[in-house]
């Protein structure tokens, strides 16, 4: 029985009713759709509802990034709340336009405004309309308007990042001749991960626009003069162009149900062929997305890529013993976990807890398909708390955690290393630099899990050893 | 040249222009992406630190989630406000309302972790669909047999200083149920001091040393039987004024207790707190043994703001910081630094606290209420500062541009208050200020070229 049965059941596992929430597991979706909007070129994320939704996001994801996020809010306050938002969005879209000059503004609904009934989208329409629009009442020609419903209690952050994605493409992807290029839809992943995915498909020959690209605007450089509009991000006409591509490739794509992913849009819509892959993570899940771009470009692997992959199984086989029959808990983004649950055990590692806070509902069988071994041997929790983790991580017992830093304090009590991957992570540096996808990736998670084990036997050794 | 909303002019002054007063104290602008939070974020804040009380946040999980564990108020005993307790509502709650959710929740965590008392914070969503917190609250509270306050913090409401306002309205449910046997007449309440890095455990310890009894700590490392019985204590001392002046205020009402604003941020305004509270109880012994104290903690501190002050004399900094009357402490710290406030500015102030700063600045320093990215960043260039203090959210406009950075918020690792919080100061600002690491900022870039 899964969790998500246990829970409509009205029980956990540990047979208590549960109604309450402690330590989540997971983020809201507007959170998700501003990291989205993030990567894309010139655009301001925009949240209408309260103020409050905007700040708290900002200060989440800067800790995370360590960058400047701009995110504006409608400031819905009472008087909106009662008697309609409308007003409020479009001066915030006014005052948005005069002070950042964007080229896309993207809008999220927050739980409030969603459930006082906003039609954003015919709003948004009006605003941009000649007549009843924003030149008119203001003399502002507004930017592009995305709108993307992200309701806090239909789904999580990683709904909220793939509701806008797609929006984003529904609203500016265009029809037109085929081109050569793909689309890579990549899920949420470090600005590191993102720039390596493009050294892969370059690796492959294969044209790509990568949606959304966060990986400059949320790990810059240092300037000299501030730009409100850092630069970077998919540039509006190649995601123009993501309506005639030849392919585009979801990597992940595990969603709340009712929740559409951007590749489904392109193929709904534009006839884009879609292919769905797993997150890239260990060398069998990697090889799985490298025979896709092989078939796609009709290249082989690079050569410095299939160096990679030889050095990553050297360091398997350098490695294994400090590793073997270790067992793991997982947490994170549903995506994440099914790429480290296949990873973990073609190492030999036994991830015995699996938790998100996701709901696809699936997650128990995109595991057993990438990793058909664990069937059988591991607990696998979706819409799970930090409650439930520790109960499940105590009663299995674990040596470590892979997970994001909210991991932290169960590691604390059970007296076991967090490797620290995904997001949020935000109790040491270098949260954008992790680096989780591709052999690459790879080798940096096994260098990192061998070395917390070795460190951990190392502290607890009275033989103090200095060599291995 | 800067941007600033033409609905947001009134907003930005500057000291020694002879103006009218600031405008504050409203909503923020839609779309001027200001850095300040919700009605919601003010209650939490100030209620967050009793630590042996429940936290449960009716609404979906995004309040909850962004508010877990994020202020390091420590406690010297119980650490329930450290989880994140949500009734984590989903779509069919609201449709159908979240009462029954709330009840269960009460009633599984209260088993649970047995806390003290809890408070229920109401969210924007529950605010909408209309929730009975109140009774839901009542008869939580008669089945368990502790006090279950609720705290009307929708987020719509306004901004931080409306949930400043519904979190004393909270507290004041719990004052006056306990007993105020045994309190002595020199005795005091703390208000506002939200023990960040330990900081009110410093304070405690200056009383201590001057006699003076506290009841309660409203609310860092506070207690609910503690904050019960406040209402029996000779004094209350109201550290963060914009969070806790009205509950001062309603208990002097009340109770008849007199109050006194006080910073415990830099050498003046400490040393002014404690001969404030030795001439309230108009004690000359009391009044000997702080002038004693102070003299001793100051020749402790003193040494190392003159080591710092030799580097950062001249230097130019900007505030922005969540409440005006810390800024306030701030601009006078930093000059004791030897450093020059070119803006400074907070996110709840009000038309008092500005006008104390403008006569307090140097003439041409900008004073803003409720600011934004893009003006920060902006006068962080045109002032040409060396230092920003601020928070979180601060900290990466200012890294941006290559400028040293004071974390001076909820956030803090190092305790900031009392005489070794000035020590602390010196030493941080000092740190970053003078790290090496500028001179590769491009706005530093190529002014020493090093020749190998």
């Amino acid at each position: 029985m899964s969790t998500t049965d246990l829970r409509a059941a009205g029980t956990t596992s540990s047979g208590a009713v549960s109604e309450s929430t402690t330590n989540a597991c997971r983020m809201c979706m507007p959170l998700g759709a501003s990291l989205a909007f993030s990567g894309v070129e010139g655009t301001v994320p925009f949240l209408h509802g309260s103020q409050g939704c905007a700040t708290y996001i900002r200060r989440y994801l800067i800790s995370h990034f360590r960058e400047p996020m701009d995110i504006a809010s409608s400031s819905v306050g009472e008087d909106a709340t009662v008697f309609g938002g409308e007003s409020n969005l479009r001066q915030g879209i006014v005052n948005v336009t005069t002070v950042y000059k964007p080229k896309v503004i993207g809008v999220a609904t927050t739980c409030l405004t969603e459930t006082i009934g906003e039609d954003v989208g015919s709003m948004l329409r009006r605003a941009v309309d000649p007549d009843t629009g924003l030149a008119r009442e203001f003399s502002v020609e507004p930017p592009i308007l995305v709108h993307a419903p992200t309701p806090s209690y239909a789904g999580t952050h990683a709904d909220g990042y793939q509701a806008a994605v797609a929006s984003t493409v529904a609203t500016i992807a265009t029809e037109g001749e085929t081109t050569d290029s793909i689309t890579l839809l990549p899920g949420i992943v470090s600005p590191a991960d993102i720039r390596h995915l493009r050294e892969i498909t370059d690796g492959f020959g294969l044209p790509t626009t990568i949606m959304p690209d966060y990986s400059e605007r949320l790990d810059g450089v240092t300037v000299a003069r501030y730009k409100k509009l850092p630069p970077g991000g998919t540039p509006v006409d190649q995601i123009r162009a993501t309506g005639h591509a030849r392919a585009s490739v979801t990597i992940g794509g595990l969603t709340t149900p009712g929740v559409t992913i951007a590749g489904e849009v392109l193929a709904a819509r534009f006839g884009v062929p879609h292919h769905q892959v797993p997150f890239p993570i260990g060398i069998r899940l990697t090889d799985a997305f490298c025979d896709l771009l092989t078939e796609l470009s009709g290249n082989p692997m690079p050569e410095w890529l299939l160096a990679e992959r030889g050095r990553l199984v050297d360091a398997y086989i350098d490695g294994h013993k400090y590793v073997a029959e270790k067992k793991a808990a997982v947490v994170g983004d549903e995506d994440l976990v099914v790429g480290l649950s296949a990873f973990l055990a073609e190492i030999g590692v036994t991830p015995v807890v699996i938790a998100s806070g996701g709901r696809s509902g699936k997650l128990a069988e995109r595991i057993t398909a990438c990793a058909p071994e664990l069937e059988g041997r591991v607990e696998i929790m979706d819409d799970a708390d930090f409650t439930m983790i520790q109960k499940a991580a105590e009663q299995a017992g674990i040596d470590f955690m892979v997970g994001n830093s909210k991991g932290y304090r169960t590691t604390r009590d059970l007296g076991v290393p967090l490797v620290r991957v995904g997001m949020p992570i935000h109790d040491r540096m270098g949260a954008q630099r992790v680096g989780h996808l591709g052999f690459r990736g790879t080798q940096e998670l096994f260098d990192r899990i061998a070395n917390a084990l070795l460190e951990k036997q190392q502290n607890e050794s009275p033989l103090a050893y200095s060599y291995m | 040249m800067t941007t600033v909303l033409s609905s947001r002019l009134g907003q930005v002054a500057r000291a020694g222009d002879g103006s009218a007063d600031i405008v504050c104290d409203k909503q923020s602008v839609a779309g001027s992406v200001s850095q300040r939070a919700c009605t919601f974020c003010g209650s939490r804040v100030v209620l967050y630190p009793i630590a042996d009380a429940l936290h449960l946040v009716h609404g979906p999980i995004g309040c909850a989630v962004y508010t877990w564990d994020i202020r390091g108020a420590l406690s010297s005993g119980p650490e329930l406000h450290r989880l994140s307790f949500s009734t984590d509502l989903r779509e069919r709650h609201v449709v159908f309302g979240g009462e029954g959710r709330l009840e269960d929740s009460l009633m599984e965590l209260i088993e649970r972790h047995h806390p003290s008392a809890a408070f229920v914070y109401v969210t924007c969503i529950v605010g909408v669909i209309g929730d009975d917190v109140e009774a839901v609250s009542r008869k939580v509270s008669e089945r368990t047999g502790i006090p279950v306050i609720p705290v009307q913090s929708e987020g719509f409401q306004g901004s931080k200083r409306q949930g400043y306002d519904a979190a004393c309205e909270a507290l004041l449910r719990l004052i006056g149920t306990g007993s105020t046997e045994g309190i002595g007449k020199h005795s005091v309440n703390l208000l506002g001091d939200f023990n960040l890095a330990g900081e009110i455990w410093i304070i405690q310890e200056y009383l201590k040393r001057m006699g003076v009894e506290v009841v309660a700590n409203l609310t860092g490392d506070g207690r609910v039987a503690d904050i019960s019985r406040a209402h029996g204590a000779a004094l209350n001392l109201v550290q963060c004024s914009g969070s806790t002046t009205q509950l001062a205020k309603d208990m002097q009402k009340k109770y008849g207790i007199p109050f006194q604003k006080v910073s415990y941020f830099g050498l003046d305004d400490m040393a002014g707190a404690l001969y404030g509270i030795a001439e309230h109880f108009k004690d000359p012994e009391m009044l000997a043994r702080t002038r004693d104290l102070v003299a001793e903690e100051i020749s402790q501190v003193l040494p190392v703001v003159e080591a710092c002050r030799k580097d950062l004399e001249g230097k130019r900094a900007a505030i922005y910081v969540g409440g005006a009357f810390k800024a306030i402490s701030l601009v006078k710290a930093l000059r004791l630094l030897g450093m020059k406030t070119a803006l400074v500015g907070s996110q709840t102030g009000n038309a008092e606290d500005y006008r104390y700063l403008r006569d307090l600045c140097d003439p041409g320093t900008i004073i803003v209420d409720d600011s934004n990215p893009s003006e920060l960043s902006t006068f962080l260039a045109e002032e040409k500062c060396d230092l920003f203090v601020g928070g979180v959210k601060e900290r990466p406009l200012a890294y941006k541009l290559g400028v040293a950075f004071c974390d001076h918020n909820h956030e803090r690792k190092l305790p900031l208050e009392g005489f070794l919080g000035m020590a602390n100061f010196a030493r941080e600002v000092h740190a970053s200020v003078c790290s090496p690491v500028w001179q590769f900022a491009p706005r530093f870039q190529s002014a020493n070229p090093v020749e190998v």
